[in-house]
């Protein structure tokens, strides 16, 4: 009995763990956006509704915040399960470069500590306290949003450049110097690309809600405030993030040249290289299919030397040093969707910068608002087609040159039953997080017109609040 | 340097008992509030009285797990070989308990809120004795050093972590009741005051009882935490049992002054009295603290951060209490229907 429980148990534990942290990141990294920009295009409802006297918006602000409160729970519990697999999966990392790799999470944890108490003091303090005290009680959340997703990203892009630390001669860290760990090479950029994504992605992905009521016939005010102001931040921050990625993408042909010959399907060091849009890399070595524009690789590589910049190749790597056939076709298609799908969203935003410039008006016109509702989900996707090309394109290392993934798995075989289980309830989360958030949605609608909640409304003066009738069950 | 870093992770493993262990407590209480209509007024007490602080009092987890993993890395290592069961069931339950808790403010059918109240309140119980036992297992000395996995199942089933697991849910228990007695003071709302007040004699009682049981427990399973806990430790442990004590005596009075000070006394020197019983360990007679500690850059930085913390955090956490308990927070639901004074 034991034995067979051995056979059922023993199950090599790396794809496993592989596959847990790549399915909770990807999951948790679905809310960081939600968690790092809606506070601010919440604080802007929330000062036209306080400056301007505009009840729609105060209205809006009040309710996304309420929103917020239930999408920050869920990223602050999936982000500590986050913490806990640090250790359980890779323990053999973390006993190896935890005093330099988990440094930035000391000030991540202050940023996190600062988020927590101040949404907390935002969403319950709607009513008692004063309107403009409030609404500074907001900025914090702000200010630690693009923080603390700034220190994640620095131990990840430490990932990528480790820096910042000195081995003995036994190959363990000695001598740690902590700016250098976090401000290390690929830190500015790396996080400015994650900062920048959230307000996209977070933009889209609240204008899509408005974008979607507006099609289906809610034109009012408020659901237009409601599209306007997501839509705006994240049309505004669109084309910044393609010329930060484009740095991004000349830091790594500088400094990760296997990632970058993974992006562009690089076989052998060459200039005047093709960008391939789709494509494969074939077991023999050979680059097949796909549409190839000539020499824009390269010239994307290094403008200033043109056509001729030199891309390095994936064979000027051992085999057992790079990326397999497997993993580079999927960071070329990865950065492929996430290209293709921000090249997209750059010409929504046009249209939409143009329809203000020429017209003074969003457009109105169904396509319009029919992609437009489609734009949080292609955001989501393009975000993690982006994460999928920086950590697939770092393999088989998990610290870049320094360790592998294999070396830092933990032994217990029964990862598997924690993966199976995580999932099973990672599914279970994601489906009564979208019940309950439509049930507010829905709720708030039925309350429409009838004066439920008015923020900083009158008190009756014995501190309870007396329009405030209680919305019958349904 | 390293003595500090292990100051610093000691004062989180005790904030967070006293903070968190908390807030598990008041998940206890309201699984133990009996049927729907039973329980309703109860429960809206633990949401009126945890919802605003719940999720600020479990950054404190990650306080902890950032000092163990950058200035013990090896420590962190071992523990999470070791201890991979309950430490995932702990993560595991942590996802349930946020979500339920966020998700029942969410939602107004009672139907949909009891289904969320359950996973809620009783992932409330596991997760706590979970780490718990997780802390008896270290304590007892059963995770190895050197990136070495120790017994997957007698790391956590062993007599010192079903203690460590029991104290953390009773212990979390008596705190809870204890501060619940005071916000249903604060909210004058006589019925749950007295209700609280008998459930928390009741916990300091089974408390005491479980306490005075592990004295027993430790001495044969734990030799170097007994040992310590009985020589240079014992001034803590004296110190908590006549905090305890004086806690039990104030609430079993209905004195209400003073009992929540003890109560966090009696619980805080307990908590620095395992610190200091197996010192100069981290994990007890296979690896001291300076051999865990991490260079002097790492655990700089970490003195940084916390300074910070002190200087920014500290007063933020204050202002957030503060503006919980002068009652600026009345509403927790997801429409603002559910202020607990209509109902009264």
């Amino acid at each position: 009995m034991s034995s067979l429980l051995g056979v059922i148990i023993a199950v090599n534990p790396v794809p496993w763990a592989r596959a847990q942290m790549a399915f909770t990141l990807a999951s948790h990294i679905i809310l960081v956006p939600l968690g790092v920009s809606w506070a601010f295009m919440t604080l802007i409802a929330n000062y036209r509704g306080i400056k301007h006297e505009d009840r729609d918006a105060l209205l809006l602000a009040q309710r996304w915040s309420k929103y917020m409160a239930v999408t920050f729970a869920v990223g602050a519990v999936t982000g500590t399960v986050l913490s806990f697999e640090f250790g359980l999966l890779w323990p053999r990392f973390m006993g190896q470069w935890g005093e330099a790799f988990g440094i930035p999470f000391a000030f991540e944890g202050l940023f996190f500590f600062t988020e927590a108490i101040f949404v907390s003091i935002y969403i319950y303090g709607w009513r008692r306290m004063e309107p403009w005290s409030h609404f500074w009680t907001g900025v914090p959340i702000v200010v630690a949003g693009i923080g603390g997703s700034a220190s994640v990203i620095a131990a990840n892009a430490w990932m990528n450049d480790p820096s910042g630390f000195t081995l003995d001669s036994a190959g363990n860290v000695a001598k740690v110097d902590a700016w250098g760990v976090i401000f290390n090479d690929a830190m500015p950029l790396m996080a400015a690309h994650m900062v920048v994504a959230a307000y996209v992605v977070g933009g889209f992905l609240v204008a899509s809600v408005y974008a979607f009521a507006m099609l289906r016939g809610r034109l009012d005010r408020y659901h237009r405030i409601g599209f306007l102001i997501p839509f705006t931040v994240a049309a505004i921050a669109m084309p910044i993030q393609i010329g930060v990625g484009d740095s991004l993408a000349r830091w790594v042909h500088h400094n990760q040249p296997v990632k970058f010959a993974a992006i562009g399907l690089v076989p052998e060091t060459s200039s005047n290289v093709p960008e391939r849009l789709l494509g494969q890399l074939n077991d023999d070595g050979t680059v097949s299919g796909g549409v190839t524009i000539p020499g824009l690789a390269s010239w994307l590589a290094d403008p200033s030397t043109g056509t001729s910049t030199d891309v390095q190749g994936l064979e000027t790597v051992p085999v057992s040093d790079r990326p397999t056939v497997r993993q580079v076709n999927v960071v070329h298609i990865a950065w492929n969707v996430m290209v293709g799908l921000a090249m997209l969203l750059f010409l929504v935003s046009l249209w939409y910068g143009a329809a203000w410039l020429f017209r003074r008006d969003m457009p109105q016109s169904r396509p319009f608002l029919l992609i437009a509702s489609t734009t949080g989900v292609l955001a989501i996707i393009a975000m993690e087609a982006g994460w999928v090309v920086s950590e697939v394109g770092r393999q088989p290392w998990i610290v870049y040159n320094l360790q592998r993934v294999d070396d830092a798995a933990t032994p217990n075989t029964g990862v598997w039953i924690m993966f199976v289980v995580v999932v099973v309830l990672y599914l279970a989360l994601a489906a009564a997080l979208i019940y309950v958030l439509r049930g507010m949605s829905r709720r708030f609608r039925d309350a429409e017109g009838k004066d439920v909640e008015v923020p900083y409304g009158p008190t009756d003066g014995t501190g309870t609040r007396d329009d405030n009738p209680a919305v019958p069950e349904p | 340097m390293s003595t500090v870093a292990a100051v610093i992770l000691f004062i989180g493993v005790t904030a967070y008992t006293i903070f968190g262990g908390a807030d598990f407590g008041a998940g206890f209480w309201d699984l133990v509030a009996g049927g729907t209509d039973r329980g309703d007024h109860p429960r809206r007490v633990i949401d009126h009285s945890i919802g605003p602080v719940w999720e600020a009092n479990h950054v404190w987890l990650i306080f902890c797990f950032v000092v163990l993993w950058t200035c013990f890395p090896d420590a962190y290592a071992s523990i999470t070989l070791t201890l991979f069961v309950p430490l995932a069931i702990a993560a595991l339950g942590i996802v349930l308990r946020g979500s339920g808790f966020a998700f029942r403010h969410a939602v107004l059918r009672t139907s949909e809120r009891r289904a969320f109240g359950a996973l809620f309140a009783t992932s409330s119980v596991l997760v706590p004795y979970c780490l718990g036992a997780v802390a008896g297992g270290i304590a007892s000395g059963r995770v190895p050093a050197g990136g070495e996995a120790g017994d997957p199942l007698d790391g956590w089933v062993n007599p010192t972590s079903t203690l460590g697991g029991v104290m953390a849910v009773t212990v979390g228990a008596f705190l809870a009741a204890t501060y619940l007695v005071w916000d249903a003071r604060r909210i004058d709302d006589a019925p749950m005051v007295e209700y609280f007040r008998r459930r928390a004699v009741g916990a300091a009682v089974v408390a005491g009882v479980v306490a005075f049981a592990g004295i027993f427990v430790l001495r044969a399973d734990a030799e170097y935490l007994f040992h310590g806990l009985t020589s240079r430790a014992l001034p803590l442990v004296i110190l908590s049992a006549l905090c305890g004590l004086t806690a039990l005596v104030l609430l079993f009075r209905a004195v209400h002054r003073g009992a929540r000070l003890a109560a966090v006394g009696a619980v805080a020197s307990i908590v620095v009295g395992w610190g200091v019983a197996q010192w100069e360990y981290i994990l007890p007679q296979t690896l001291t603290v300076d051999e865990a500690a991490a260079p002097s850059g790492t655990i700089g930085a970490v003195i940084v951060a916390t300074v910070l913390a002190v200087l920014f955090i500290f007063p933020a956490f204050g202002l957030l209490y503060r503006l919980d308990q002068k009652g600026v927070f009345p509403e927790a639901g997801a429409d603002g229907t559910e202020d607990l004074e209509d109902d009264d």
